[in-house]
């Protein structure tokens, strides 16, 4: 609450003091794995909020404020996070945090928001039943990914599911919620497998889904397990041309950096896709390959890592200040705003109203969309077959 | 769920998980049974062969370029260990607890240089076509079976390897002085073999094997810096319960950890088998302290 009373003051000493132009630049957070096993996934998104927060700044700042973001490396692991956090908002005494990838570092995180009352934009897709006040789940609710992507699947004939994830609360949670409504909807779950956070041997599991005999895998790996993952299911001749396979964690950087051949033909869902075809993708797209190389790919995350930028800026505008508290509640009051995946607006329940989009892999590493959902979805952090009566309300 | 095939499928994927675990524990067993070092740095020099393996394919494209590959990452690595023997380990080789951390220190280092020039990304080694297939058994009992050629592959180099380490102790003037100085390094010294000489050949065909296992492991997962990091732990598994410093023990343990995991995996998960590995060790060892095959060199003291 210091902290808050303290950036309060901040805001209305030096816009009072000295007019429009501050003194002191606002500090933000952005903490994202720069190394171990999420590297491979995560140093991008923090481009994308740099790049956000750079926009900003040359565009005239927050409130008057320059923003000056403070990068802190997660290291892939929870603990390192929590302990990251604390350092942001203790020591830096920074307005808001970027950051986190893994359910693991978000649940790491969440008690040290609560604790220090701070506000964290979490921008990956997740598996839900969580409904914290102190932070903005601005990545898909299960049912804004993997239920549509289940929907699909069913609409296209597939009715043998295998479940492959890495072995930690993400993978588990959102295939308890696969199979209930596997289950509910008469079809077959296959087998259900999981490997540990970075596990790179897939014989078993391989073999497991041979004498499965799956119509579609829906893969919830995570980070550099992909690769081994889809390696050694091409050396069994299982292309994702012969076993379809749905993924949840591959964005265009990961299947560049896997090399597409690998996962040419595979599915994935996501929120966003840099093919999409929309002026503000391209302005998006041309702006960061601008900043980081022509040949850069942008992911889903990236973007909803971006998009958590620009509404941190607007609801902190509305509310005429940076105290967390004020700015969550005015950030689920902001109307819908244009951004690279189309038009996006805050829940009452601190997560984002987005749509669905399934793409398939072509040879050089990006989607061709092949299904949408026709509208925004509304978040539901708790799916009603297994957490029935349960709502999220922050206030 | 399983049958048969799947039976014989886990028996072929835990000799196949067995043949990595050797080479990756191969350099360890050696350099620890002979200098007592416990070489941290071990993993990096798995990455640093994948690494090789992904610069000798940019050179040499097509087919045969992961053959040069292998002498490359081998000779690159040796290369490096050599270095490392002379610059680091050669002066703290009494002090085993300085060693620890210096190497620890070095693994760091290792990863964070692969870090700057490649990028935390990992880079991309996709397997030549020739061993890109699946060799399919299609009469007999086993019909149905399928066998990945890349893992049959380094099956082979496994065994290569084996055999070549086997016959350079027991049969070459520089095995020999090798096994000499693993049985009485001061008797070894006074009959006048240049102990460091031993040391640093060691050391360095241990890290050899080691950038070796690097391009096996590049075939079936990530080259990224921190690939070397999941190979460590079940290297110094092997090399404990194999007893330290023994080519027979070492194989004997990479094979019972290898099919103890891949049988465990038909009943459960992955993560789990993991688990029961490592309870599987503490209780073998338990038993055994000196492992599959005893040891004089297993005594820090000696």
């Amino acid at each position: 609450m210091r902290l808050a009373i303290a950036s309060v003051m901040a805001a209305l000493c030096c816009t009072a003091g000295r007019g429009a132009v501050a003194a002191h630049p606002v500090k933000v957070g952005v903490l994202q794995s720069l190394t171990g096993t999420m590297a491979i996934s995560e140093v991008t998104v923090k481009g994308a909020e740099l790049l956000a927060i750079d926009e900003i700044n040359a565009a005239g700042g927050v409130l008057g404020h320059k923003i000056e973001a403070v990068v802190e490396d997660g290291a892939s692991d929870p603990a390192i996070f929590a302990q990251k956090a604390t350092k942001l908002l203790q020591s830096d005494k920074v307005a808001t945090v970027f950051g986190g990838w893994t359910s693991a570092s978000r649940k790491a995180m969440l008690p040290v928001f609560q604790r220090l009352n701070g506000l964290l934009w979490y921008p990956v897709q997740f598996e839900g039943n969580e409904c914290s006040p102190n932070i903005m789940y601005s990545g898909a609710q299960p049912n804004q990914q993997i239920l549509p992507a289940l929907t699909w699947a069913t609409n296209q004939g597939f009715k043998k599911y295998f479940l492959v994830g890495s072995d930690y609360v993400f993978p588990r949670t959102a295939n308890l919620i696969l199979k209930k409504h596997i289950e509910s909807s008469k079809l077959q779950v296959a087998g259900e497998e999981y490997v540990p956070l970075g596990g790179t041997d897939f014989s078993a599991v391989i073999a497991k889904i041979q004498a499965g005999q799956p119509d579609i895998i829906f893969n919830t790996l995570n980070g550099d397990s992909n690769v081994a993952f889809f390696k050694q299911m091409g050396a069994r001749g299982l292309s994702p041309a012969k076993l379809p396979v749905m993924s949840f964690s591959i964005g265009e950087q990961e299947a560049t950096a896997m090399g597409p051949t690998l996962v040419q033909g595979s599915y994935a869902a996501w929120n966003y896709f840099q093919s999409l075809e929309s002026p503000a993708n391209k302005k998006f797209v041309a702006a960061y390959q601008a900043k980081f190389g022509a040949k850069a790919a942008v992911t889903d995350p990236m973007v909803h890592g971006y998009i958590d930028v620009y509404q941190w800026k607007a609801a902190a505008e509305k509310a005429g200040s940076l105290d967390p508290t004020q700015v969550r509640k005015a950030a689920v009051a902001l109307a819908a705003q244009d951004s690279p995946m189309g038009k996006v607006r805050f829940a009452p329940n601190q997560s984002l109203f987005q749509r669905a989009y399934i793409g398939q892999l072509d040879a050089v590493g990006q989607f061709k969309i092949i299904f949408q959902s026709p509208a925004e979805i509304a978040p539901e952090p708790y799916d009603p077959l297994i957490f029935p009566g349960k709502t999220c309300k922050p206030n | 769920m399983g049958g048969p095939i799947l039976f014989v499928e886990q028996l072929f994927n835990g000799i196949s998980v067995a043949s990595l675990y050797l080479l990756a524990a191969l350099g360890l067993a050696l350099s620890f049974g002979l200098m007592r070092v416990i070489n941290m740095a071990h993993g990096e020099m798995l990455m640093l062969g994948g690494y090789l393996a992904y610069l000798t394919l940019q050179v040499v494209p097509g087919p045969l370029g992961f053959l040069v590959a292998m002498p490359v990452a081998f000779l690159g690595t040796a290369a490096l260990g050599a270095v490392v023997e002379l610059t680091v380990i050669k002066r703290l080789a009494s002090r085993p607890l300085d060693t620890l951390l210096a190497t620890w220190g070095l693994s760091l280092i290792l990863q964070q240089a692969a870090r700057n020039l490649f990028g935390a990304i990992g880079v991309d080694v996709t397997a030549p076509a020739w061993l890109n297939h699946v060799l399919p058994i299609t009469s007999g009992p086993l019909a149905g079976l399928s066998l990945p050629v890349t893992r049959l592959f380094i099956l082979l180099i496994a065994i290569v390897v084996l055999g070549a380490l086997a016959v350079f102790l027991a049969h070459s003037r520089a095995g020999l002085w090798v096994r000499a100085v693993n049985q009485d390094r001061a008797m070894a010294a006074a009959a006048g073999i240049d102990v460091r000489r031993v040391d640093l050949l060691v050391f360095a065909i241990g890290t050899g094997i080691a950038g070796l296992a690097g391009v096996m492991l590049a075939l079936l997962g990530p080259v990224t810096p921190t690939v070397g990091q999941s190979y460590i732990v079940p290297a110094f598994l092997v090399v404990i319960l194999g007893g330290l410093g023994s080519l027979v023990g070492t194989t004997a343990a990479s094979l019972i950890a290898g099919l103890f995991s891949a049988l465990v995996q038909i009943f459960v998960d992955v993560s789990f088998a993991q688990v029961l590995l490592l309870v599987f060790v503490i209780a073998f060892i338990q038993i055994r302290p000196q492992g599959v095959v005893a040891s004089r060199s297993r005594a820090l003291d000696a």
